[in-house]
């Protein structure tokens, strides 16, 4: 085969190779956003982070605003210390608080910002105070049987009472 | 009795004896291989000519396939997740089941066959008419003139043929679960955007594919090279190369998935 065309096959190959990893990258998968340039980083300790997993989304009213980035455990708290970065074109006042969250019933978990009213913003190296820890399923059917197990005790059982 | 026993083990001692032997000498010549490799990026035509028999020609498998594939995964993921409510999800599933094991994997496999066996058999019959000697004769070395390129050809083939593999098997589940079926377009796209991860999926996806290629090549190569100059030696040759590289292939990705998801 003549040199040339040889070239245009493995060319025209290599270019549509790239072109898929392009297509792959862009319209597939997410560069993964928020790059350290743009973004900062606050901290929040929460009781229970239930099921929340590093690289998880961080939403404000529904709209990704940065991701997990760190879990850590604080032994002389017996918290969890969890790293939040966010892209610095989203501001919250210094009193935001956070809570975690699932998404559907079965869905994965996100930590939920909600912006307070102080005048002062968060920047880097912050640290969230108001959080409300993650839901355990177990717990709250657990509440509801204990519940239902006091109603049951309060009324007078009706079988025993009969002659 | 005992002689029997005797001659088992033997022929059991003599068998692992050989494919150690076998190993150590495949690693060799792939250390070999890497030595003489500077010669073919100094004369990068020959890496081109490589490109185009082992890639460009593999093109028309890998995207039929790859669109067969994808056309598959996008009826049989809809059957599923139709019963939980969930056939949004099926981007998802088609995305990051081709990206990550099936693109790689299936691609690192038609090439074996089809540009592994070429690959042997050619330079089996290379040896067979003795133009590898006559190569020797002229102070060529045919490591660096017939092997070395036919290496890195595959090495850079095989990253872009998984790559065109994994985006025509979503195209193929996009015309299944949208066009066909008829699944949320919105939904279908942005939902395999938000679980397909750059790093974590897409470039472990061509890291294991690079791997692929290597190991697909190297075992070409080396049994083309070590094949007995016999029109039996070199059959003989090409059927162990598509059935020792795909064994190799599917181990080493059972490896390297072990190393990038540990379902952290």
């Amino acid at each position: 085969m003549k040199k040339t065309v040889l070239d245009f096959w493995v060319g025209l190959f290599v270019a549509a190779g790239l072109a898929a990893l392009l297509f792959l990258a862009l319209r597939v998968g997410s560069m993964s956003g928020f790059d350290a340039a743009k973004s900062y980083t606050v901290q929040a300790e929460f009781n229970n982070i239930g099921g929340l997993k590093i690289r998880a989304p961080v939403k404000s009213a529904g709209v990704v605003v940065g991701r997990v980035t760190d879990i850590r455990f604080d032994s002389t708290m017996y918290e969890a210390v969890v790293e939040l970065r966010l892209g610095s074109e989203y501001r919250f006042p210094a009193d935001t608080s956070a809570a975690i969250m699932t998404s559907g019933l079965l869905g994965e978990q996100y930590i939920a910002l909600e912006a307070g009213g102080d005048e002062k913003m968060l920047s880097d190296g912050d640290k969230l105070k108001i959080t409300q820890g993650a839901v355990v399923l177990e717990d709250l059917i657990g509440q509801f049987l204990y519940s239902k197990g006091e109603e049951g005790a309060a009324a007078p059982p009706p079988a025993e009472s009969a002659p | 009795m005992l002689d029997g026993i005797a001659a088992i083990l033997r022929r059991m001692g003599a068998r692992t004896i050989n494919s150690i032997w076998r190993l150590g000498l495949a690693t060799r010549f792939f250390f070999l291989t890497l030595m003489y490799s500077g010669p073919s990026f100094r004369r990068f035509h020959l890496v081109i000519k490589e490109i185009f028999s082992s890639g460009v020609l593999s093109l028309v498998i890998i995207l039929v396939s790859g669109l067969f594939v994808g056309m598959v995964l996008g009826l049989q993921g809809y059957e599923t997740l139709q019963t939980y409510g969930a056939e949004e999800s099926l981007g998802v599933l088609v995305s990051l089941s081709l990206v990550r094991e099936l693109g790689p994997v299936v691609a690192a496999l038609l090439f074996a066959s089809r540009a592994g066996s070429a690959i042997t058999a050619e330079i089996g019959l290379m040896k067979a008419t003795e133009q590898i000697s006559a190569l020797e004769m002229m102070a060529v070395d045919p490591i660096a003139r017939v092997v070395a390129p036919r290496f890195w050809g595959a090495v850079i083939s095989m990253p872009l043929l998984a790559a065109l593999f994994s985006a025509m098997g979503i195209f193929g589940g996009y015309l299944v679960g949208v066009v066909l079926i008829g699944v949320d377009e919105g939904a279908f796209w942005s939902q395999m955007q938000a679980a397909v991860d750059f790093q974590e999926d897409i470039l472990n996806g061509v890291i294991k594919s690079v791997v692929f290629g290597g190991v697909v090549t190297v075992i070409a190569l080396y049994e083309g090279y070590d094949a007995p100059p016999t029109a039996e030696g070199v059959s003989r040759a090409t059927t162990r190369t598509v059935v020792t590289s795909s064994l190799a292939v599917l181990a080493w990705d059972f490896v390297l998935t072990s190393f990038m998801f540990r379902g952290v």
